[in-house]
C-alpha cells in the first residue's frame, strides 16, 4: 500500500532511551523482540536505543534477566545497547554494576517504588552515586501503564517526584533519567531543586501530551528542551508517541533542541 | 499548510471525537485550547472535527452530571463554534438523559440548529431502558450516538456513572438500527475486555481516540471487529491521536480499509450532508 504519512521530523533521532525486550506480566505485548526493534527504529529513523528487560523488573533477582539481556542484545551492537537491573539491596550489588557497565551498559535502571524503597532511601543514594562514578546514568521509570488500566494483582505505586528529588538532591554527580513522568511530576521535580541540582535530570517525554493542552510546548517554554530526551517506552508504547509529539510543537519550538544521551 | 503536507496525510480524516471550551468553564485558557486543537486539525489535516461541549466542564454542574441549564449553554456554545467554522466542525448535542423529557427536546433544538450525532456521557449507565426514549428520537433524526465509556467497568469510578463495552452492547441490541460510536478504546481501563464485549456487536463503532498508546491495542481492535468499525478520533490528546494515525499504516490496512477508519465510515453513519465536503457515500 501507499503510504498517505511522510513527516519525519528531527530524524534521525539519535538515541532512544527508552525501549524494552521481553514480555509483560499483566497483558500480552506483540512481539517484543531486538530483531523487531532494530527493524522499528530504522523505520523511525532511531539510530540506537537503550535497551531494558521487560520482565526483570518483576524479578526478585535481576541477574538471570540482565545475562539474558546482554546475550540477546549481543548480536544487535551498538544499536541497542544494554540498560539493566541494579538493585542496591541485594548482596553484591556494587560487583553486579562493574560487570555489567564493562560489558558495555551506558545506563542502569532501578524500581524502587517495585522494591519497597521509600524517597530518601540511602541505598538508592548510593546506587546513584555508583552510576555516577561507573559512569553510567540512571534510568527511573514513573510507570508502565495507565493508572486505569492496570491489572488486579498490578498494585505498586507509581515513582514519585519524592523519589526524584531525593536522588538529585543527594549531590551524586550523576546523570538521573526519568522516563514516562507525566506534566506534573517534572515541574514539581523541576522546581523542587536548586539550578544545579537539575542539571542532573532529565526526562523523556513518552508521558506528555501535545495540543490542545500543550503540555510539552508548556515545558520546553518553562524549563527548557534541554531537560529532555527522547524515548518511545516500545514495545509497551507505540513508537510514533514521541514522533508525534515534537512533530506538533508550536513552529517556534520546532528545532528545540534535545539532550543527547547518545555518546554516554 | 495544503493537505499534501499534512502531518497525517492527505486523505480525508474525521475526528469523531473532539471537544471544546468556553468561557463559563473552570479553563482560564479556554480559548487557547481551541485554537490549539484548531491549529493542530490544520497541521494533521483533520477534515473535520465533530465535537461536543460538556455543559460548563465542572464550573456549575459537575461534567458528567450536568445541569439542564449548562447543557443548553455548552450546546450554544458549540453551535456557535460550528457555525464560526462551518467548513470544519460539526457539532454533538450533548444531554444528560436522567430528564429523558428535557433531554429530547435538547436533541430536537439541536438537530435544528445543525447537530449530527448525540453524545452521551456518565450521568446514567448506558443499559438504564430509561434511555430508550432519548436513543429513539437520536434515531428519529439519524443521528449517530457517541457514548463515553470506561474500558472494563470494574467498579464505580467518582464523579461518573460510568458505563462499558458490555454495558453499551445490551443498549446497541436494543436499538439495532442507530449506530453507536463507543468512545476511545485508548481512553482508561481494559480495552480488551471492550474488544470481547462488542466484538459481534454489528452497530456499535470503536472509536480510537485517548491518550492510550498501548502496542498492540490497534491490531487487536481491528481482530476484533475489523476495520470497517473502526473510527479515527482524537479526543483531548491531539498527539496521540497523530500517533494512532501513523501506527494505521503498520496494522496490515490497505488503502481501502485505511479511508474506512479516517473518514468514510464516518460519513456513512452520520447524517446524509453532514460532511458537505467529503464525496457522498452510501449511508448505514
Amino acid at each position: 500500500m501507499t503510504s498517505p504519512t511522510a513527516a519525519r521530523p528531527r530524524a534521525p533521532v539519535p538515541l532512544d532511551c527508552n525501549a524494552y525486550i521481553g514480555a509483560f506480566p499483566f497483558r500480552h505485548v506483540p512481539h517484543p523482540d531486538p530483531d523487531v526493534l532494530v527493524r522499528v527504529l530504522a523505520r523511525e529513523g532511531i539510530a540506537s536505543a537503550w535497551v531494558g528487560h521487560l520482565p526483570s523488573a518483576f524479578h526478585r533477582d535481576p541477574t538471570a534477566g540482565n545475562a539474558e539481556l546482554v546475550r540477546a542484545l549481543a548480536p544487535y551492537a551498538p544499536v541497542l545497547r544494554p540498560a539493566p537491573v541494579v538493585r542496591p539491596d541485594w548482596p553484591g550489588w556494587r560487583a553486579a554494576l562493574a560487570q555489567l557497565v564493562a560489558a558495555g551498559a551506558p545506563a542502569i535502571r532501578a524500581y524502587p517504588q517495585l522494591w519497597g524503597m521509600a524517597a530518601g532511601d540511602e541505598r538508592m543514594a548510593a546506587l546513584a552515586e555508583a552510576c555516577a562514578r561507573a559512569p553510567c546514568a540512571l534510568l527511573l521509570t514513573v510507570r508502565f501503564e495507565d493508572l486505569r488500566q492496570r491489572h488486579p494483582l498490578d498494585v505498586a505505586p507509581d515513582l514519585s517526584a519524592a523519589h526524584v528529588r531525593e536522588l538529585a538532591r543527594a549531590g551524586a554527580g550523576g546523570r538521573l533519567v526519568v522516563t514516562a513522568a507525566g506534566r506534573e511530576f517534572i515541574e514539581e521535580v523541576h522546581w523542587g531543586l536548586t539550578p544545579i541540582e537539575r542539571e542532573a535530570v532529565l526526562y523523556d517525554f513518552s508521558w506528555v501530551w501535545g495540543p490542545p493542552t500543550d503540555e510539552l510546548a508548556v515545558l520546553f517554554r518553562a524549563i527548557g528542551s534541554a531537560r529532555f530526551v527522547y524515548g518511545t517506552m516500545w514495545p509497551l508504547r507505540l513508537t510514533q508517541g514521541a514522533r508525534a509529539n515534537l512533530a506538533l510543537l508550536p513552529d517556534d519550538l520546532a528545532d528545540a533542541p534535545l539532550a543527547d544521551l547518545s555518546q554516554w | 499548510m495544503s493537505a499534501a503536507d499534512s502531518l497525517g496525510g492527505a486523505a480525508p480524516l474525521i475526528d469523531v471525537h473532539a471537544h471544546f471550551f468556553h468561557a463559563a468553564t473552570p479553563r482560564g485558557d479556554w480559548a487557547q485550547l481551541n485554537a490549539s486543537r484548531l491549529a493542530a486539525g490544520r497541521r494533521i489535516g483533520i477534515t473535520y472535527h465533530v465535537a461536543s461541549v460538556l455543559g460548563s466542564w465542572g464550573a456549575t454542574s459537575p461534567t458528567y452530571f450536568q445541569s439542564s441549564r449548562d447543557t443548553v449553554t455548552g450546546n450554544d456554545v458549540m453551535y456557535d463554534v460550528q457555525a464560526a467554522h462551518p467548513d470544519r466542525v460539526r457539532a454533538y448535542v450533548a444531554v444528560n438523559p436522567n430528564d429523558a423529557a428535557f433531554a429530547i427536546d435538547e436533541i430536537d433544538r439541536g438537530v435544528a440548529r445543525g447537530a449530527v450525532g448525540l453524545k452521551l456521557a456518565a450521568a446514567r449507565r448506558c443499559d438504564d431502558p430509561l434511555l430508550d426514549a432519548v436513543i429513539e428520537r437520536a434515531a428519529r433524526h439519524r443521528l449517530p450516538v457517541l457514548h463515553h465509556i470506561w474500558q472494563h467497568r470494574r467498579r464505580h469510578w467518582p464523579a461518573q456513572d460510568i458505563s462499558d463495552g458490555a454495558d453499551l452492547a445490551v443498549l446497541a441490541a436494543r436499538h439495532p438500527a442507530v449506530s453507536f460510536i463507543l468512545a476511545h478504546i485508548g481512553g482508561g481501563g481494559d480495552y480488551h475486555h471492550t474488544f470481547a464485549a462488542v466484538g459481534d456487536v454489528p452497530n456499535i463503532f470503536l472509536d480510537l481516540s485517548g491518550s492510550g498508546i498501548d502496542r498492540g491495542m490497534l491490531d487487536d481492535a481491528l481482530a476484533a471487529v475489523g476495520s470497517g468499525r473502526l473510527l479515527w478520533g482524537g479526543d483531548i490528546t491531539l498527539c496521540t491521536g497523530l500517533a494512532k494515525l501513523w501506527a494505521l499504516e503498520h496494522v496490515g490496512l490497505d488503502d481501502d480499509a485505511l479511508a474506512d477508519v479516517r473518514w468514510r465510515t464516518a460519513a456513512r453513519i452520520f447524517p446524509p450532508g453532514a460532511f458537505p465536503s467529503l464525496p457522498s457515500v452510501a449511508h448505514a
